[in-house]
């Protein structure tokens, strides 16, 4: 460069800087791939960074000099991409891995993942941040099947579940079909249909070879009758809904309370929805207390307005308390739900089933609480997507379930805004992550008597057996087994082993005996613990205000 | 925060900085030094950190430098895991953290493609990649037990030349070595090597000027430079656009057999 002359030199630079300033404006694409094991979506991504020139020449080589390929062309793209060695020997991608490219237009990361049966929750992990779901079939084993194969309306489903703005179906394996438009025809019938019913509101259909590389970046000459996009033109140019989630209410999570000194105080967090102005005026939740936005503070000077999905510092005019976990929202726009119970769709992660009755801590924007899982509404079939009984929630089962949280959460519904619908469910003893939540909506607040006895083995509510049919009817009605083991067969010198013996199969006993001897209930705690409830809140007010005012014996 | 002085390094450091702003970064740097890093950096480190008032934290695996570890006594995988590995698991031990920021990119190699924003470790550092928690939409799990810990890594989703983008975009500064110049270099098993004070020359090797620079920073013996014309920012980006190779490539531990990188993560490496 230093031997340029100086003219030719500085307009070099200029335009050079403008490529620069281009980039860093760049848009940019997530997008997530499913498919099982011989869909070819390793081989697909792999064409799309070969073809799109992301794969460096070293490690192509190293690709080239591997003695795995299980591909059937010259190179096995797939090896690009299946990081762990568990894959490289077993040849299945096992986890969600993520890749990036670019091209002029735009800037793209890839969530790999896989598409076995028991890992519907990798699915749900990468769909969960997507713009695009690439969904893909198999052409071939359509043809042998005359129909789409679970896995296809499995992911589709997902991606539907997860609110994937766009889905669509690369039609793989073309080159095995004969490049047929016939082929293709029907199998983008069969996934019109599917996406119809899932009410998938943006969908494309693309016929693609991986291995030959037809319609991926290059056009197919293979395929004169189709006239749609490549793959890769279909991803550069479909709209980002981005600015759905900036035009909205205003949410601001509060993430952390700014004090490097006595003279300043800020509430630093993430714009999740909506835009935030200086001079704004704004509401502080749960409190209620509303103030005006002095200003928005960032490293680079002061901004007069900042949207969704900008992270700020927000100086308000008065001294309100405000901390982590609490929001601020527009004064005159739509307010969140307020509710410490609601209902939502459960993508559950982990092998420890979910069962009614079950306490998990919920993390919703930065606001981390207790949650009790009341009730399975029912599960969803994921292969036919219809509702089925459901009494547990194993690993990959999807359902819809009802919670009760200790603290009220501040939501709206998924389908609105996924970051203000979204949580995770994290077991309080080991700390894993078991599951995922999509709220759909508040339901109505447990009683408060049945909340409290979410945990009881024995409630003892003194004399007041009318309470103790309402409470055993609304911990049944939360899925809590329950029954009143005042029956006159049963003397009190038995209470403790009937007690202990419920217990084993999670049953919650509920006497309402007028008296009972310290040695019988001096047992009973020991078999119950903390258990033991002698007396609930609002109890003797009765649980639903159904009862009337019947003598106590 | 683990702090590397490389580029990744700088970037990251400049987001904790906006992230606090107008405070100050709540939590110390922290430096894993092998003994055998570049002088460049070490000068760069000490003088960037009292610029920008963050609190520095050197730690140095000094029974095993004093033992005379080197990558051509141990080899470079064993190398690595006394003076890196085991240096830093027992700094974040001795400091108490039960998190630390690193700016490890997905990109950068197959096994870290895998990995997560928050990585979890058992409580002997250890990564499993099959017991990794799932992390969906920006909701990250960061709940421990004692003993367990969490590598934070904000830069997961930045390529390389993302980080390039942003280090001219906001212009940061970064160490020289970065930034092509003419340097005293050898040829080594195809490696150009820097050459450095109390470096033994092998039979037969020369030194010779060379217009070079580092495109990754590491160890003096196990981190090779390029020929490169690319004295600025713009021009290393150039530079870049048009290179195919990657850029660990350089980097002598990810070589030494296939899924190395993989086994170094799972026994506590970075």
């Amino acid at each position: 460069m230093s031997t340029l002359p100086s003219a030719e030199r500085s307009a070099n630079e200029t335009r050079f800087r403008a490529f620069l300033d281009s980039h860093l404006e760049q848009e940019m694409l997530r997008f997530t791939t499913a498919g099982s094991v011989d869909d070819g979506k390793s081989t697909l991504i792999g064409r799309l960074l070969h073809d799109t020139k992301s794969v460096y020449e070293d490690q192509l080589a190293s690709i080239r000099a591997s003695r795995v390929n299980r591909s059937g062309g010259a190179v096995d793209l797939s090896l690009l991409t299946d990081g762990l060695k568990a894959e490289r020997e077993q040849g299945i991608t096992i986890d969600v891995a993520y890749r990036y490219f670019s091209t002029a237009k735009r800037k793209f990361i890839i969530a790999d993942t896989p598409g076995h049966e028991q890992y519907t929750r990798n699915m749900a992990t990468g769909a969960s941040t997507a713009d695009v779901a690439i969904v893909l079939i198999d052409a071939k084993a359509f043809q042998r099947a005359g129909e789409l194969l679970p896995q296809s309306r499995r992911h589709t489903y997902i991606a539907s579940l997860l609110r994937i703005p766009h889905v669509v179906a690369a039609i793989n394996k073309m080159d095995l079909v004969d490049y047929s438009a016939e082929v293709f025809d029907k199998i983008s019938a069969e996934f019109a249909a599917l996406a119809k019913r899932l009410g998938l509101k943006s969908v494309e259909v693309i016929p693609v070879s991986a291995l030959a590389g037809d319609n991926v970046v290059e056009h197919s000459t293979n395929m004169g009758w189709y006239r749609g996009p490549t793959l890769l033109e279909y991803l550069e140019t479909v709209p980002l809904t981005i600015r759905e989630a900036a035009d909205g209410p205003l949410r601001f999570p509060v993430q952390l309370v700014v004090r490097p000194n006595a003279e300043f105080r800020g509430f630093a967090g993430r714009v999740e929805r909506g835009e935030v102005r200086a001079g704004m005026r704004v509401k502080a939740l749960p409190s209620g207390r509303v103030t005006t936005v002095k200003s928005i503070v960032t490293y680079d000077g002061e901004l007069s307005v900042a949207s969704f999905p900008l992270s700020v510092t927000l100086e308000l005019e008065d001294e309100i308390d405000l901390s982590r976990g609490e929001m601020l929202i527009g004064e005159n726009q739509n307010a969140p739900r307020v509710s410490s119970a609601f209902r939502a769709m459960v993508v559950w992660m982990h092998e420890q089933p979910l069962v009614a009755g079950q306490t998990y801590l919920a993390k919703h924007t930065t606001r981390t609480v207790r949650a009790a899982a009341r009730r399975i509404a029912y599960g969803v079939d994921i292969q036919s997507t219809e509702q089925r009984e459901c009494s547990q929630l194993q690993m990959n089962d999807i359902a819809e379930v009802e919670f009760d949280t200790s603290l009220p959460l501040f939501f709206d519904a998924y389908a609105a805004n996924r970051e203000m619908g979204a949580l995770i469910l994290i077991d309080p003893v080991t700390n894993a992550t078991v599951g995922a939540a999509m709220i759909i909506d508040a339901v109505e607040p447990l009683g408060k008597s049945a909340t409290q006895a979410a945990g009881a083995v024995f409630v003892w509510l003194r004399g007041l057996p009318d309470e103790a049919v309402a409470l055993r009817d609304a911990l049944r009605s939360s899925g809590r087994a329950a029954v009143i083991v005042d029956d006159p067969l049963i003397p009190e010198a038995s209470l403790p082993g009937v007690v202990r013996a419920l217990q084993l199969v999670d049953v919650k006993a509920i006497s309402a005996r007028p008296s009972l001897g310290a040695s019988t209930v001096a047992a009973i705690q020991e078999v119950a613990g903390e258990g033991y409830i002698e007396s609930l809140e609002g109890a003797s007010k009765c649980l639903d205000g159904s009862s009337n005012s019947r003598e106590t014996q | 925060m683990l702090y590397s002085i490389g580029k990744d390094s700088s970037v990251m450091l400049r987001l904790a900085q906006k992230a606090f702003y107008p405070g100050k970064i709540p939590f110390p740097l922290l430096h894993i030094d092998t003994s055998y890093k570049f002088p460049e950096m070490i000068s760069f480190r000490d003088s960037y950190a009292k610029e920008i008032g963050a609190e520095l934290i050197v730690h140095r695996n000094e029974a095993a430098i004093a033992d005379g570890a080197s990558p051509w006594k141990l080899g470079t995988q064993n190398c690595c895991g006394a003076l890196k590995t085991r240096s830093l698991l027992d700094a974040l031990e001795e400091g108490g953290f039960d998190a630390a920021f690193g700016g490890a990119r997905r990109d950068e190699e197959k096994s870290r493609a895998k990995e997560r924003v928050y990585s979890f470790r058992d409580a002997a550092g250890q990564w499993d990649p099959k017991n990794q928690r799932p992390e969906l939409w920006s909701l990250y799990n960061s709940r421990l037990r004692k003993g367990e810990s969490i590598r934070v890594f904000p830069l997961s989703n930045w390529t390389e030349l993302d980080i390039w983008l942003y280090l001219y975009a906001e212009q940061i500064p970064i160490v020289p070595l970065y930034y092509a110049e003419d340097r005293l270099a050898v040829i080594r098993g195809g490696m150009i090597t820097l050459v450095h004070e109390g470096m033994r020359l092998l039979p037969g090797e020369k030194p010779e000027l060379m217009k070079v620079r580092m495109r990754s920073l590491g160890c003096v013996p196990c981190t090779g430079a390029i020929r490169s014309e690319a004295e600025t920012l713009p021009e290393i980006i150039e530079e870049l656009i048009g290179f195919r190779r990657s850029e660990r490539e350089g980097r002598a531990i990810d070589h030494d057999e296939e899924g190395s990188m993989e086994l170094k993560k799972r026994e506590g490496y970075f």
